[in-house]
């Protein structure tokens, strides 16, 4: 079984969804893969995600609201982090949460870029009433995933992680 | 590349993206709405029953192609949403901005 770690995520979470500490796999990612900053590769990650998913319990529906959590995550680094470069590197990490070491409770999703830094309070999902094209994708992670947060990696680039849990605590 | 079929009846025009909408074709679809909307027809129907698939790339072509409509008066109508499609406007709260129909003919009567 893999070291897992209770994070201090309550302050930095940016998902509003709950405070009860979601047990975070840590340790290399069973699942890993690296993508360039092209949409054209949009759909195949959205398959791998919709598919560890499944294999992690999730329906259907929730299954296809994690891709489209993971695309819209996507979308940001290519269109916002990248400024649509088409070489920027993107690496995409799937860990299935086990609390009971038996059936996973839930999935662990982590993206990461080594493009331009931004400080992680300063990524806001946007008034919503003002109905307007874009800023909708900080909102649409927050709304499907349990938790999420950004973070600056290490010394370059950005993380974000997603969580998800099969009871959506 | 997007498959986009475009009926013309009567001043109103029926348009049917067939395929998923993302980030990697939003700007097609965007191409289409616009070049539509330039001849100002009485309504423009965006038929999305062949759409399985849509992200906020796609969402944000049709908040401003329904941005244009209302400007120029042309009356802009959704229809056919399949579950996943409807997901994402909901999840937005657009499902309550745009006047979405349950398909074409439905559409054109409301």
């Amino acid at each position: 079984m893999e070291p897992r770690h209770v994070s201090s995520q309550a302050e930095r979470a940016s998902s509003p969804a709950s405070t009860v500490p979601i047990p975070e796999p840590t340790g290399p990612a069973p699942v890993r893969v690296e993508m360039l900053s092209q949409p054209r590769f949009l759909s195949g990650a959205r398959d791998l995600v919709s598919a560890v998913s499944k294999r992690c319990g999730f329906d259907d529906a929730a299954c296809g609201q994690m891709a489209l959590a993971v695309d819209e995550a996507l979308c940001n680094v290519i269109r916002h982090g990248y400024d649509r470069r088409p070489d920027g590197k993107i690496w995409i990490s799937l860990w299935p949460i086990e609390e009971s070491g038996k059936e996973p409770t839930g999935i662990k999703i982590v993206i990461e870029d080594e493009a331009r830094q931004v400080e992680p309070e300063k990524i806001k999902s946007r008034d919503l009433d003002d109905i307007r094209p874009g800023g909708l994708g900080v909102h649409i992670i927050q709304q499907i995933m349990s938790r999420s947060y950004f973070e600056k990696r290490e010394k370059v680039g950005m993380r974000l992680v997603m969580l998800k849990m099969h009871n959506n605590r | 590349m997007l498959e986009v079929n475009t009926q013309n009846a009567g001043g109103s025009i029926v348009m049917t993206p067939v395929g998923d909408v993302d980030l990697s074709c939003s700007r097609e679809l965007q191409g289409h709405i616009k070049r539509a909307l330039e001849g100002k027809p009485k309504s423009l129907v965006v038929n999305l029953e062949k759409v399985p698939y849509m992200d906020s790339s796609g969402v944000a072509t049709l908040v401003e192609a329904m941005q244009i409509a209302r400007k120029q008066g042309t009356r802009l109508v959704l229809c056919g949403l399949q579950d996943k499609v409807r997901s994402i406007f909901e999840i937005a709260r657009l499902d309550r901005v745009f006047t979405i129909a349950s398909d074409v003919q439905a559409a054109a009567a409301s």
